[in-house]
């Protein structure tokens, strides 16, 4: 008896201090996690808090009519002069190609891989899309100089191949994996009972993927459309190598342009901390950080309205 | 329990603090020297023009390889980046093909730098167009309107009916800044216009190779690489100083004679005089030595 109930405080008291060890691992990892977070947020406010900072200022010297509505960007001139129409329409026109390419193309493969294509297919496809999407841009950019520039060129006799619609045509092949992922997972998401329902009212495959799936997933699709978008603007590689830089205001998509992204990158190893063009090139950042936040806030609201629909 | 995580987050506070700060130490680059031994070692970084890197990666290689222990790095965003790198102490020589202005120097000493210059070579500055564009010589009243965008068509210089395509290294380039002061701007000649800036039709492009690796692939393309960037898939054309003077090709003779046009020191900058391993660099650059790597690399030697 005794010794029984000895043998059962042991355990008892050996149970205890594994529940205490276990406690003290779980409040380390608990904090370890906590902080991880609160760092994510700490990073994004202090980039915000530094683009601000240092973009700003810029409007002190030229007002911000004249910075976001001036077609002449001569900042090492003297005086100096910032505008940066042209760099903005540029990035509209790039962004405005890869979306006209990659939006048909992504979510049609999306709908053949989620609704028509075999298991072993779908198995073997999507990792392979999803390689595509770990490219390096420098590499992309790479091909765009030496394969795709010559033949934008003639194929639509210019004068160069390095223009907007060569860039936004790269672009166009960066985005299209993660179009085509989303929208895959979305078109997945579809209860398959709505799609058992259409068979059975004697619709074809087509009418089926038109008139219930695609509907059905259209809140995933924008979103992944979305987020495609998202990474043709924030792009800078690729349209640095191929866009062609030149300043003018772009009135066609086959002209050189230069996007926001590139003139950043081009003008700030030039840019001494604190000068003006330093301060320019900080509000084009901020700019191009607000419009691609945009986008992602419409992404993520237009998935969080699509899991709410078929969470029932 | 509170307590104990508030605590707990502390600690880790300060040690991300500790390894922000390993890491914020660990990158700034300054040259690190041994005191004056027998064999100079330590490392240092040059940064800044386009083109003076083939020259400098050269003597940089050299150099290592007499001095095991030296290592160097070199790297060529363009002279206003190297510029810029000086006044920000990132580097400790900034390489440049033009002179630094006198707003950088006064930035520079107003963050405590002292910007000393040291011309190391000179460069003629080749303008080059694809083979198969009939055009051999143009004024640089030409040249000027060409990159104005006031000509667009290669027949309004006696050329073919087809359309210009200008371009210009990107503004980070000393060699973008030197073009608009010589040519766009037409310094020195009774042309000279200093209100004169590049056309915005002007394709603005990253690096010197990708300009000329363009001009090779445009029959319509024209560029403007220095010397030692010339290849025999371009074709360098003669620079006429007014109409009446005679058209001079670029090479090493024409702009050591004074007869090409657009001749350019190519500069090496340091804060300061420089002292220890810097010194011992650029003496090696200096020396006969060295200067036989400049007509090697293709740009013309100081004697």
């Amino acid at each position: 008896m005794l010794e029984q109930a000895s043998k059962a405080t042991t355990t008892m008291s050996l149970k205890k201090g594994l529940q205490r060890r276990w406690r003290l691992g779980e409040k380390f990892i608990e904090s370890w996690i906590f902080l991880a977070g609160v760092l994510t947020i700490v990073v994004l406010l202090g980039i915000i808090a530094l683009l601000l900072k240092e973009g700003l200022p810029i409007f002190l010297d030229t007002p911000p009519w004249e910075f976001f509505f001036g077609t002449k960007w001569y900042p090492v001139s003297e005086p100096p002069t910032f505008g940066i129409m042209p760099f903005f329409v540029a990035t509209l026109w790039v962004t405005l190609v890869a979306t006209a390419i990659s939006v048909p193309i992504g979510v049609a493969c999306a709908a053949y891989l989620a609704e028509v294509a075999p298991a072993k297919v779908r198995e073997t496809v999507k990792p392979i899309i999803e390689i595509l999407a770990g490219i390096p841009s420098v590499v992309m950019g790479f091909i765009g100089l030496m394969l795709l520039s010559p033949l934008v060129q003639s194929a639509f006799n210019l004068n160069t191949g390095l223009s907007g619609l060569t860039a936004g045509v790269m672009l166009s092949l960066m985005s299209l994996p993660i179009i085509i992922s989303v929208s895959e997972d979305a078109l997945r998401a579809v209860p398959s009972d709505f799609r058992q329902a259409a068979y059975a009212l004697g619709a074809t495959k087509w009418e089926t993927i038109r008139h219930v799936s695609i509907p059905g997933a259209l809140s995933g699709v924008t979103a992944a459309i979305m987020l495609g978008v998202g990474r043709a603007i924030g792009e800078t590689m690729t349209v640095l190598m191929v866009a062609g830089g030149a300043l003018a205001v772009p009135v066609s998509p086959t002209e050189p342009m230069m996007p926001m992204t590139a003139a950043i990158a081009s003008g700030i190893g030039n840019a001494v901390r604190g000068g003006l063009q330093y301060q320019a090139l900080f509000a084009i950042g901020l700019i191009l950080f607000v419009v691609t936040l945009a986008v992602n806030l419409i992404a993520d609201r237009v998935l969080e309205r699509q899991k709410r629909k078929f969470s029932r | 329990m509170i307590i104990r995580i508030n605590k707990l987050e502390k600690s880790w506070l300060v040690l991300i603090f500790a390894v922000a700060l390993v890491i914020i130490t660990g990158c700034s680059s300054q040259s690190t020297t041994t005191p004056t031994g027998d064999e100079p070692s330590g490392f240092f970084s040059i940064i800044g023009s386009n083109t003076v890197t083939p020259l400098t990666s050269v003597w940089a290689e050299e150099f290592m390889k007499m001095y095991p222990k030296v290592n160097i790095a070199v790297s060529g965003p363009g002279s206003g980046a190297g510029i810029a790198a000086l006044i920000n102490g990132t580097t400790d020589i900034c390489q440049a093909s033009r002179t630094i202005k006198q707003q950088e120097i006064d930035q520079a000493k107003a963050n405590g730098v002292e910007p000393y210059e040291i011309q190391v070579a000179t460069d003629a500055l080749s303008v080059v167009v694809n083979p198969s564009n009939p055009i051999s010589e143009l004024t640089i009243v030409q040249l000027s309107a060409i990159y104005t965008n006031q000509i667009t068509n290669w027949k309004e210089v006696g050329g073919n009916d087809a359309p210009i395509v200008a371009i210009a290294r990107d503004t980070n380039s000393g060699t973008h800044v030197f073009f608009k002061e010589h040519v766009v701007q037409m310094l020195g000649l009774s042309s000279e216009d200093k209100s004169l800036e590049y056309g915005t039709k002007v394709l603005m492009l990253p690096s010197t190779e990708e300009g000329v690796s363009e001009v090779a692939r445009n029959p319509n393309a024209i560029f403007y690489p220095g010397l030692g960037y010339l290849t025999s898939e371009v074709k360098p054309l003669a620079i006429k100083k007014t109409a009446d003077s005679p058209g001079v090709l670029p090479s090493i003779e024409t702009a050591l004679d004074g007869t090409y046009p657009v001749a350019r020191p190519l500069l090496y900058y340091t804060n300061g005089i420089p002292t220890g391993i810097l010194k011992d660099f650029i003496d090696y650059c200096l020396s006969s030595e060295g200067q036989a790597k400049v007509t090697e690399v293709g740009y013309v030697p100081l004697k």
